[in-house]
């Protein structure tokens, strides 16, 4: 039982390592071609996310100038409400941010926008709204220091982070 | 806006008779800077020994006239000549200066002067020439404080602008900003605080939290600004003076964008719930909070007309970020921006005929101006990114920031002040100690 975990978890690991790597070498290689981690302009790699537990990822990604969550963001979202659920001692914190393409006051607005997308659906899931709180950083804390549009999508998201 | 500039240009015509012979097109910018000579201020050895004792400046004399000429030259509307072709020395010409030699160099306008010490004071009395009319302009005499210096030399530049130009300068005055360090992910940024010319520069915070957003309140050296204290991004009020400082209103949630209104007695700013974002304001005698814009929208970034009547501000209700503007409280709600690409951060000028405004279009971003009905829009400049346009008191010169795109691996990113003419020429880059953003321009220290 406990092996086969460890196997699992190993297995997951690995495939993260080849994702990540088969990414860097394509950004190395090709810098245009993106298309293997955005959808439209939303970011769907996976080489900035990481997970509040095993396949609950941390965040979700927008596309520009949006707050609507895409399907895999409410598929992220749905296992961040069965994590909390489960974990009712956690609280969280919704962080939203978004890129470099936009007036700071606006992107400040912007950025609690997303981070109320999340807590909204998070909040259809069951999960009370005195355990979720928001805050937006807007474009002050990038992820990625790029001036691309795949470093741009990888910054409009919003983190889910544990507060206590 | 045109009309405008015939305006002001008639007015300097008529101090100076050498005018007349300069065809200047405004339009195309100041392209033939009234050539001026700025002679060192002249000072006894008794009054340079003392100040050199006091200031540790070898010549203050010297020191004073430098913060003058730097100071009309970078206005773009002066060309300061070289000292060394100067003939006659700092004190004669103070006396009498004699008009064909700085006729010879040809300077058009002259300014002598002379420094004293007086009774542990700075005294300092200047005069203005104008050389082809062989006649003083003016001359004033003022008493200080020696470690007022620097401000003695920016008073003159004022005097001597307005006495030109017609209108009143802009030196006396300072800047606050966001001094920024660190990578690109983690910045630092403190509040800071320097003369129009970058120098007396001082940092505010320590850096602990991030800061954005500085503003002047126009009629006292009060501040607000965003601060991420405990990370509860909240509308904080300082005092330069004293430091002290204060949260602005009790909101259960973010506050941001806040400015002064122009009597400095309320304070505009957003407040984010539940993504949306409206417009308020504070009192800040009796510290009430009205609700100004009620919209599922984010509106943010509002800016008062100088005479207070009424608000601009970015609202994306109609799908994207445009400018509107309002009575101040909150009806009458008009888009004023139509063209092509997204518009942010409307500054009401100091005058009040013009709104200054970041545009998004194509990839680019500019920094522009347009009327008060949305109509005569100009863009200044056009660059990777910039934003937020701050006002000289007088409105005839923009400060905002300017940030560079990173290479591939991330790097190279800085960000700096830059200042441009409304005329959309002389664009300066502003000197800072460490990168900067978010500049506020104060008002006119003295009058």
């Amino acid at each position: 039982m406990i092996l086969s975990k460890i196997l699992k978890n190993g297995f997951l690991i690995l495939a993260a390592c080849l994702v990540l790597t088969a990414c860097a070498t394509k950004k190395e290689v090709a810098a245009p071609d993106i298309s293997g981690q955005m959808q439209g302009d939303t970011y769907t790699g996976t080489d900035t996310v990481n997970y509040l537990a095993d396949g609950v990822p941390d965040r979700v990604f927008f596309a520009t100038n949006e707050s609507i969550l895409t399907t895999a963001s409410r598929e992220t979202l749905r296992a961040q409400a069965a994590w909390l659920r489960k974990n009712s001692n956690f609280n969280v914190v919704l962080e939203g941010h978004a890129d470099e393409r936009g007036t700071r006051e606006y992107n400040l607005a912007l950025g609690e926008r997303r981070a109320n997308s999340a807590k909204d659906y998070l909040m259809t899931y069951g999960i009370s709204s005195d355990r979720i709180s928001v805050l937006s950083y807007g474009k002050e804390r990038p992820v990625d220091a790029g001036s691309t549009p795949l470093a741009w999508s990888k910054n409009r998201r919003s983190v889910t982070v544990k507060a206590n | 806006m045109k009309k405008n500039f015939i305006f002001l240009f008639l007015i300097i015509i008529i101090p100076i008779k050498a005018f007349a012979l300069i065809e200047v097109d405004i339009t195309r910018g100041n392209l033939n800077p009234l050539p001026l000579a700025v002679s060192p201020l002249s000072i006894d050895d008794q009054s340079k020994k003392s100040f050199e004792r006091i200031l540790n400046k070898q010549n203050i004399g010297s020191e004073i006239s430098i913060i003058v000429e730097n100071n009309l030259r970078t206005s773009g509307l002066f060309n300061t000549l070289n000292k060394d072709a100067f003939l006659q020395a700092p004190d004669i010409a103070n006396l009498k200066p004699r008009f064909e030699d700085w006729n010879l160099i040809k300077a058009q306008a002259l300014i002598t002067g002379k420094v004293t010490y007086v009774d542990e004071k700075l005294r300092v009395e200047f005069r203005l020439w104008d050389v082809l009319a062989a006649k003083e302009m003016m001359a004033l005499a003022f008493t200080t404080v020696p470690s007022n210096w620097r401000r003695v030399g920016h008073i003159i530049s004022d005097k001597v602008y307005k006495r030109l130009t017609g209108e009143k300068g802009y030196f006396d005055t300072r800047i606050i900003y966001v001094a920024e360090e660190g990578p690109k992910t983690q910045r630092k940024k403190r509040l800071a605080i320097m003369d129009q010319d970058g120098a007396n520069n001082k940092f505010l915070t320590l850096g602990n939290e991030l800061v954005l957003t500085p503003r002047f309140n126009p009629t006292s050296q009060m501040v607000t600004y965003l601060s991420y204290f405990k990370n509860l991004p909240r509308v904080y009020l300082l005092d330069i003076e004293t430091g002290t400082q204060e949260v602005v209103g009790d909101f259960p949630g973010m506050t941001f964008a806040p400015r002064f209104s122009p009597d400095g007695k309320k304070i505009i700013m957003s407040f984010a719930k539940d993504g949306k974002s409206d417009i308020y304001t504070m009192d800040l005698e009796n510290r009430l909070v009205e609700k100004i814009t009620n919209h599922p929208s984010i509106d943010t970034s509002p800016s008062y007309s100088p005479n207070g009547k009424f608000i601009a501000f970015n609202s994306d209700r109609s799908g994207y970020q445009q400018i509107y503007i309002m009575r101040n409280n909150g009806t009458d709600v008009k888009r004023i921006s139509f063209g092509n690409g997204i518009y942010g951060t409307p500054v009401w000028s100091p005058r009040g005929d013009l709104i200054a405004f970041t545009k998004l279009h194509k990839g680019k971003f500019y920094i522009g101006v347009m009327r008060t009905d949305g109509k005569g829009e100009r863009l200044l400049t056009e660059n990777y990114y910039q934003e937020a346009p701050s006002w000289s008191p007088n409105g005839r010169v923009l400060i905002f920031y300017r940030e560079t795109k990173t290479n591939a691996k991330g790097e190279g990113f800085s960000a700096k002040l830059w200042s441009i003419d409304l005329t959309g020429y002389n664009e300066r880059l502003v000197e800072t100690e460490t990168d900067a953003s978010d500049p506020s321009w104060s008002s006119l220290l003295s009058n």
